[in-house]
């Protein structure tokens, strides 16, 4: 009985399979009628062989251009021709006249052995017509029978021309070989520039999708609404505060003394304060007021380093306008002008995150100190007061997103109705909550970085190509940013699976010396990720040389860019150029890898 | 002073490490732990300073409750309890240097130690800590790179560098050999009596409980069976401590 059973299973799994497969042929047309045409097949071998023949090379040539004339109709005196000069290559027809469609020969003399080329028929209007091709033997003559083209005769003479091509000088690259070297550099440059970005960033998301380290963070209820409420106000300030900060740097850039001066001053200002407000060691706990005048002077520091790095991008551009000047050194200016550019642009959304991240990191700890010392009754209407807020917030955010997306222009409907919803969810959510016990925060942010993760990996780096050529027109910088998120996603995760997998020996051992988890992460984890994180930087860089040649079909720039453009003319002999390259500098990036991978993990 | 009661573990598993176990350590004993593997010396000496968290009862040091400390609090309870390990739980990649400094940074400012600077003190002190146990020329070289009995030595110092007024050791010289065993006990014995730190220490040998406890606790399935002198463990009380099967060795 048993065995019948498992010979009907095994029959319906063979069944199952069959009919899966029948159906992916089905799906996929899998034809090979098609295949089999001669019409395809012709088509399918010039292909190849186009390919096989790739344009790489091209050699100077020096053009013979041999006249001798002839005429359409015979006239009545006859022809009387100049002799040729026989030193050079000439050609003589015979006869020297005759009537249209009629052939006559055409013989060569003293050319240069072996060659070919066109005869062509110059009438006096200079369009050039071809009559046919000769081929010189050893002793450099041909004889070419040729037909005289339709033509009413004259009495003005015309003529027959050949041309010969002879290569001088050695190969060299030809117009397509250099505009595929072009953009295989800028590929790999690319490439590089995308893996650069994506992996400074990729690293703090990676511990934010790392199960072991988010696992521990675990606030009250009290603490997640009010860092929860926190978070867009300390963006908001922190916003303001760098506005103020790029007024102040402004004022000193206004001539280049003050902003020198600035450039040394406020470094100092900043690293003083840092001395003065962050004592080196805490082995007594300071008292109230020590703890706001400490506040205060870091907060004269954080002003000041702001302002600090405002004027050295001030700086740094202002010295790389001056190298733009000069011609040699332009790469080197613009590539100056460009960073202080960034930092002045980025400079703003960093100090506004930073400065939302340690309001919420203070407003949770007072929310973890009111959980601590109120009584249970207070601690409840206080919670479902702050639960309620933080849900209408959090609401008002999403809301603000979703209006900003869709324009509804109708601020009670699209504000009112998620803030009250909000409310009320908080004030269901902190009914149900313990309100002493803590919540898996951690976790939270976890999985939410996770489907983040998940979402931007899932589009294709092609696909964000798309979208960013609208941002930033087409070009290579379309491509680095696309190739950058999908970097960030990618990395993100393989970094936060090694992230997961190191030794939790000492990160135990660290924790119990009361380090920080900051302090934990730095110290416990960071020397213990750094070979797997340069081993799957090297390999993205690989993945991304090869992703940044097909980022170019969607006009991100590279070399994908001159492929497509190849390929949709049909010119397969270029095509092919291109896709040698690709396989060298894929093959270049995975030897190189590999031996960099050796030397530091 | 520190007083353990009633204290119960039950893992998110379901499994319990420990049931209702209480008893005081005064200032500047040497405790021995000892018990079968899985017995709950691990979990034990983990929620005095809450690497674990109990589920019920209390840890209470020079009065304060552990148990019920904020995360602020318990830093600062944390920094004053050394810890050791069987598997000295050194970062490997990093030098001797940064890791005996590790031991500082429940004192340092947070933010300085993110860029990896310490007072010069500290620096000082964790030369001296190191030279204290041998291995002062080691400074330099990356922790993996030294024997077990060095890097337990690491170990030693990086609590050392705590300033502890209570020292874990979670089975110290349970991965060394018996001399490396003798030596590392020495050192903690040293601190013990020059520096009046209280040590408790889950040991596997008797031998070496007998050498160097004042007092000794043992386990079994995570209920205290046993409390008191080292000589008093007889072959009746070590077949309930080991169970039946169990025979004396070394």
């Amino acid at each position: 009985m048993k065995n019948v059973n498992r010979s009907i299973k095994t029959a319906l799994i063979a069944l199952i399979v069959l009919v899966v497969y029948a159906y992916g042929f089905d799906v996929t047309q899998v034809n090979m009628e098609t295949a089999r045409q001669p019409r395809r097949q012709e088509s399918f071998v010039r292909i190849l062989r186009a390919l096989a023949h790739p344009d790489i090379i091209t050699y100077e040539q020096t053009e013979v251009v041999v006249n001798t004339p002839i005429l359409i109709g015979c006239p009545a005196g006859g022809v009387d021709f100049p002799e040729p000069d026989k030193d050079a290559p000439y050609m003589v027809v015979t006869p020297p006249c005759a009537d249209p469609n009629t052939e006559v020969t055409v013989e060569g003399f003293n050319f240069a052995a072996n060659v070919n080329g066109p005869i062509n028929f110059i009438p006096p209007s200079g369009v050039t017509i071809q009559l046919g091709n000769f081929q010189t033997d050893n002793s450099g003559y041909f004889s070419q029978i040729v037909e005289l083209p339709n033509r009413q005769p004259t009495p003005e003479t015309q003529y027959i021309r050949s041309i010969t091509r002879t290569r001088v000088g050695g190969p060299q690259l030809s117009r397509n070989g250099e505009d595929t070297w072009d953009k295989i550099i800028e590929t790999v440059f690319l490439a590089l520039l995308a893996t650069t970005f994506g992996t400074l960033f990729a690293v703090p998301v990676s511990f934010l999708a790392a199960k072991n380290i988010m696992k521990d963070v675990v606030s009250p209820l009290a603490s997640v609404a009010l860092s929860l409420i926190a978070w867009p106000v300390g963006i908001g300030a922190g916003w303001l505060a760098a506005r103020w900060a790029h007024q102040i740097s402004d004022q000193f850039g206004q001539t280049t003394l003050l902003l020198i001066a600035g450039v040394i001053i406020s470094p100092l200002v900043a690293y003083f304060a840092m001395r003065i407000g962050l004592p080196p060691t805490d082995t007594i706990k300071p008292t109230t007021t020590q703890r706001l005048g400490r506040f205060g002077v870091l907060l004269i520091a954080a002003v000041a380093g702001l302002v600090a790095a405002l004027l050295l991008s001030e700086v740094v551009s202002r010295f790389g306008e001056a190298l733009e000047n000069v011609s040699w050194l332009e790469f080197m200016g613009s590539f100056f002008v460009s960073i202080s550019d960034m930092v002045s642009t980025f400079l703003g959304l960093v100090v506004a995150l930073s400065v939302g991240g340690m309001l919420s990191g203070w407003a949770g700890r007072i929310g973890q100190w009111m959980t601590e010392t109120m009584s249970i009754s207070v601690l409840k209407t206080v919670n479902l007061f702050l639960a309620a807020l933080a849900g209408a917030f959090v609401a008002l955010v999403i809301a603000g997103i979703v209006e900003w997306l869709y324009q509804y222009q109708n601020p009670w409907i699209v504000f009112g109705i998620p803030a009250v919803v909000g409310a009320l969810i908080g004030l269901l959510v902190a009914m149900r909550l313990p309100h002493k016990g803590s919540l898996p925060v951690g976790m939270a942010i976890y999985n939410f970085v996770r489907a983040i993760m998940n979402i931007m990996r899932s589009i294709e780096a092609f696909i964000w190509a798309i979208i960013f050529v609208v941002l930033v027109s087409t070009g290579p910088f379309a491509g680095t940013l696309a190739l950058t998120l999908h970097t960030i996603a990618s990395l993100g995760k393989l970094y936060s699976e090694q992230v997961e997998s190191i030794m939790p020996g000492p990160l135990e051992a660290i924790k119990a010396t009361g380090a920080t988890r900051l302090q934990t992460i730095i110290y416990g984890v960071i020397p213990q990720i750094v070979p797997p994180y340069i081993s799957f930087t090297m390999y993205r860089w690989d993945i991304n040389v090869r992703m940044s040649t097909i980022i170019g079909f969607a006009g991100g720039g590279g070399i994908g860019f001159l492929l497509q453009q190849n390929i949709n003319l049909l010119n397969y002999r270029a095509a092919s150029t291109q896709m040698i390259a690709i396989t060298i500098v894929v093959w270049a990036m995975d030897y190189i890898s590999s031996v960099l991978r050796e030397r530091f993990v | 002073m520190l007083r353990i009661q009633n204290l119960s573990k039950i893992y998110d598993g379901g499994v319990q490490a420990l049931y209702d176990v209480s008893f005081d350590v005064p200032k500047g004993q040497f405790l021995a732990v000892i018990g079968l593997s899985g017995s709950g010396k691990s979990t034990l000496l983990r929620c005095i300073n809450r690497l674990v968290d109990p589920t019920e009862g209390k840890v209470l040091w020079n009065d304060q409750d552990v148990t019920a400390a904020s995360q602020e609090e318990l830093r600062r309870i944390r920094r004053k309890i050394g810890m050791v390990f069987q598997h000295f739980n050194l970062v490997h990649r990093s030098s001797v240097l940064t890791n005996v400094l590790a031991g500082r940074l429940g004192y340092v400012s947070p933010i300085w130690s993110l860029i990896h600077r310490f007072p010069k003190e500290d620096i000082q002190k964790a030369h001296a800590q190191m030279e204290r146990v041998g291995i002062g020329d080691k400074f330099k070289n990356r922790a993996d790179e030294l024997s077990g009995g060095q890097q337990q030595r690491v170990g030693i110092a990086r609590a050392m560098m705590q300033e502890p007024e209570l020292i874990l050791a979670d089975e110290p010289v349970a991965s060394l050999d018996p001399v490396l065993a003798h030596s590392i006990m020495q050192h903690l014995e040293k601190i013990n009596q020059e520096l009046g730190v209280t040590v408790i220490c889950s040991l596997h040998f008797l031998d070496l409980v007998h050498r160097y406890a004042d007092r000794a606790i043992a386990l079994n399935e995570g209920r205290l069976v046993f409390d008191g002198l080292p000589k008093d463990i007889d072959d009746a009380r070590f077949k309930e401590i080991y169970g039946k099967e169990a025979e004396r060795v070394g």
